[in-house]
């Protein structure tokens, strides 16, 4: 696992020695161009990871279309055949793939990786850092309400209802960022994050409910 | 932006044409087994000389030290129960604690093993644990491959449950390994079976994969894409199968005898032969609505009458679980069941009318069924064989079925890596200690979704030695999980604070020790170096014990069916087999073998359809009648 270094690009000239062959080939390049073997990966960030620009609005199609293209070159199945090391390296890039994508193609984690990579982390994760005593409220209510909710349709309806709540929050997290107004992103984002969490349980309920 | 650097197109990692090298696609299962070749994507079962596909996943082993496998293997489960072993699969990476909970249900006589060890079966004078029978299915399969290809075969995809547990994966390696196999990858059957499927049919978009074999059961989701094949989510039950249904009406059935003829204590033997009798009227009932059974064990007999609708009544319980298991999957993929364009059925057990009802029902669609369900997981792990070794555009995202996580205070666990993860997947957690002064850590692994540590699957137990005397809570423990391409967990854990090499020791909780498995490699190293032609001298001189002996208690049992030409011709081939086996000559032993067997041809099919007979009564008749008609 690399770590999750925020530094971004690295340093462009930097060069290292191929492990296989000895010939000096640029930190970046995950293939020696002498030899052709794999190369450790690098500690980038998640968007560097899949080749993908450091923001915000990114459409899911093309997440997957870097995602699943960069799978196809290091994934551990192209290197069934080929001695240990190499095999060992493919595995490190193909963990390294399935975390940047697993965060970038959730909309929340992308938003709240974003403006950690900007050195304005989103604060702490448990429910009682919800300042803001008008989403407290709402997060009591919902919470309560479903509680309540006893046939798979009641849960049903709030799950429809915090879903669409969760969309409508999401539009206003990517206008925060398209008007670089981050404080904002990052207050929509903790909303966000109940709402994903609450849908998460109202769903959780239901499965059981039907189980 | 920063630009990967990917050098020469030319050199991609794909291999070298040289190391081109057949590999093989196994589907290891529970009731069958096949092997399958790939060769340009096309797929293909290797068969045995005449023509059959499936091998029973069953082995025999003589008291002369012969191991037989598959058909040859079934044909004594009657004969000779106490030595014949079947459905090993269930006890693959299961520890005593298991097996005290499956207690009575299994028709295994089993070691008794202290806990954290493998468990060993009881086979005649031989102890052997479910990875070395494995090994011995795993032999046969290799074998038959070779004879099909004429070529030697080292490495193989070996198909597992989706739902396999990490120790039960490591049993399938250990067993590979042992049969002289080097696996390329544990690939879920699930996926292997939706490869298979979706090359052949050129599926895109969202699939459910329903598969209920012999002893397991898997349902996964995959997203089909321009020759991605994505898994979404998975589950299952790594102990529900066609076998539990077996068991549902034996025990039905055994019931019905103990009112019909008192309570009676049942040998083992009877026990698998009353198995063999429910299983034949569970796969009679696909096709009939009714029919009459007999047991005939420990030499008392007793009638049974089961129609399709009491059967369905027995197992309806068992197909709703698989029906909620694939709600729950669906939850997890977070798709509604009208998302999924086709559900693909795999497994003998799907031909069961109910269980296509009810899988219909919850899809609201018809399932496809337009692949052999039996051959379709075998021809799957092929291609991913081919494709390990010659290169392929199609990339398979599979992910881990269950959580793995480590118990922390209170018998808590700590999920760590959480189910439905696309593998390889990595994640590290810091954890502390909770005394002043606490030198070691103990780390304790386990499997599976439940809050509990002990209600989960305990998969490892480390001890983290050599941490500096801190207070409490000062050490800074990071326990570091990654789970490979084979879905195999490796853990370990370090103090960060201070840099102080840490000292890990692992012991597996189930799995065959390092030397264990050494001593076992070592055995069947020795076995293959000895002198082929005196091994091969002795195996026959041993078939001929065998065939003689099975022979003598025929004749004892069921001699009055032959008249006293016919007795003639076959004492004289026994005296004759019995002179080849004193003298040095394999090719005349096997002659003589082969003689006595065709003198005994008749005598066979008519002991074979009087037992058939006794097992069948009522459900066949006028089949009975005409074959009982021309062996007179
Ligand atoms: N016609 C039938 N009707 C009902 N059940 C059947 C029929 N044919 C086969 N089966 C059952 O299917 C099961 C075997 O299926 P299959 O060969 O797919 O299992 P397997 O691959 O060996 O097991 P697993 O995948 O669980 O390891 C047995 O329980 C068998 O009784
Ligand atoms: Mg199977
Ligand atoms: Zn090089």
């Amino acid at each position: 696992m690399s770590e999750e270094r925020a530094e971004k690009g690295g340093s462009a000239g930097s060069m290292r020695d191929c492990w296989s062959c000895g010939t000096t080939v640029a930190v970046r390049a995950p293939f020696c161009h002498a030899c052709g073997v794999i190369q450790a990966p690098q500690p980038v960030d998640h968007f560097t990871r899949l080749n993908l620009p450091a923001r915000f609005d990114l459409q899911r199609a093309d997440i997957e279309r870097q995602y699943f293209g960069l799978q196809r070159y290091f994934h551990p199945d192209r290197f069934a055949a080929k001695p240990a090391r190499e095999r060992a390296l493919s595995s490190q890039h193909a963990t390294d793939l399935n975390e940047a994508y697993e965060v970038v193609k959730d909309p929340l984690r992308r938003a709240e990786y974003l403006l950690a990579l900007m050195g304005r982390p989103v604060q702490g994760d448990a429910c009682s850092t919800i300042s803001d005593p008008r989403v407290l409220l709402e997060a009591m209510e919902m919470r309560e309400e479903l509680a309540e909710a006893q046939s798979a349709a009641e849960i049903e309806s709030i799950v429809a209802r915090v879903e669409a709540e969760c969309e409508a929050v999401l539009d206003e997290v990517a206008d925060a960022f398209a008007r670089e107004a981050f404080d904002l992103a990052g207050r929509h984002c903790i909303r966000l994050r109940y709402l994903t969490r609450l849908a998460a349980e109202a769903h959780e309920r239901r499965a059981r409910l039907e189980a | 932006m920063q630009i990967l650097e990917i050098h020469e197109p030319g050199e991609t990692p794909l291999p070298h044409a040289e190391d081109r090298r057949p590999a093989v696609g196994i589907d290891l299962g529970t009731t069958n087994s096949l092997v399958a070749l790939s060769q340009d994507q096309k797929p293909e079962v290797l068969c045995d000389p005449d023509g059959s596909a499936m091998v029973p996943s069953v082995v025999a082993y003589s008291g002369t030290g012969e191991v037989l496998v598959g058909e040859a293997a079934r044909r004594h489960l009657l004969e000779e129960p106490d030595l014949v072993v079947s459905s090993i699969k269930r006890l693959m990476g299961r520890g005593p604690e298991d097996l005290k909970r499956l207690a009575g249900s299994l028709p295994f006589e089993l070691e008794p093993a202290e806990d954290g060890r493998m468990v060993r079966l009881r086979i005649g004078e031989r102890r052997l644990t479910p990875v070395e029978i494995s090994a011995d299915i795993l032999r046969a399969l290799k074998a038959r491959a070779e004879r099909a290809l004429g070529r030697e075969i080292g490495q193989a995809v070996i198909t597992v449950p989706a739902y396999f547990d990490d120790a039960a994966r490591t049993a399938t390696r250990d067993a590979a390994r042992l049969a002289g196999l080097e696996v390329l990858r544990l690939v879920n059957e699930p996926t292997a079976a939706a490869l298979a499927y979706g090359l052949d049919q050129g599926a895109e978009g969202l699939y459910a994969i329903y598969d209920l074999g012999g002893g397991t059961f898997d349902v996964s989701i995959l997203r089909l894409e321009k020759g991605v094949f994505q898994v979404l989510a998975t589950g299952g039950d790594a102990a529900l199968g066609g076998d539990d249904f077996d068991h549902a009406i034996a025990e039905r059935f055994l019931a019905e005898r103990a009112r019909q003829l008192g309570a009676e204590t049942l040998s083992v033997a009877a026990t698998k032969q009353a198995l063999v009798t429910a299983r034949l009227a569970k796969e009679c009932l696909t096709d009939r609505t009714q029919g009459e059974w007999v047991l005939d064990l420990d030499g008392r007999t007793s009638r049974h009458r089961l129609d399709a609708g009491s059967f369905e009544a027995l197992v309806a319980p068992l197909v709703e679980r698989t029906i909620a298991t694939a709600k729950r999957v669906l939850f997890d993929a977070r798709l509604k069941p009208q998302d999924v364009r086709g559900v693909v059925m795999v497994g003998g057990s799907t031909r069961v009318p109910l269980v296509r009802r009810k899988v219909a029902e919850l899809f609201g669609r018809e399932p496809l069924a337009n692949i052999d369900p039996d051959q379709v997981v075998a021809l799957g792990a092929a291609l991913q064989a081919e494709a390990l070794t010659h290169g392929s555009d199609t990339l398979l995202l599979d992910v881990t079925p269950l959580s793995l996580g480590i118990e922390t205070m209170g018998g808590l666990v700590e999920k760590v890596i959480h189910r439905n993860s696309t593998i390889p997947v990595a994640r590290a957690q810091e954890f502390t200690t909770y005394q002043d002064g606490q030198s070691a850590m103990l780390i304790h692994v386990v499997q599976g979704e439940r809050e509990m540590a002990r209600q989960n699957r305990s998969l490892a137990r480390f001890e983290l030695r050599g941490i500096p005397p801190m207070v409490a809570g000062a050490a800074r423990i990071r326990v570091s999980f990654a789970v490979d391409a084979d879905g195999l967990l490796t853990v370990s854990a370090e103090e960060k604070t201070t840099g102080v090499a840490a000292h890990v020791e692992v012991k597996p909780s189930y799995g065959l020790t390092e030397e264990e498995m050494a001593a076992m490699l070592r055995e069947s190293m020795e076995h293959a170096r000895e002198d082929m032609e005196a091994r091969l001298l002795a195996e026959a001189r041993v078939s001929a014990d065998r065939v003689l002996l099975a022979l003598r208690g025929a004749l004892r049992a069921d001699g009055g069916l032959l008249d006293a030409a016919e007795r003639q011709t076959i004492d004289a081939a026994v005296a004759k087999l019995e002179r080849s086996k004193e003298g040095e000559d394999r090719g005349a032993i096997q002659d003589a073998i082969e003689e006595l067997d065709h003198a005994t041809q008749d005598f066979a099919a008519r002991r074979m359809d009087r037992n058939i007979a006794a097992a069948l009564k009522g459900v066949s008749v006028d089949q009975l009648g005409r074959k009982t008609g021309s062996g007179e």
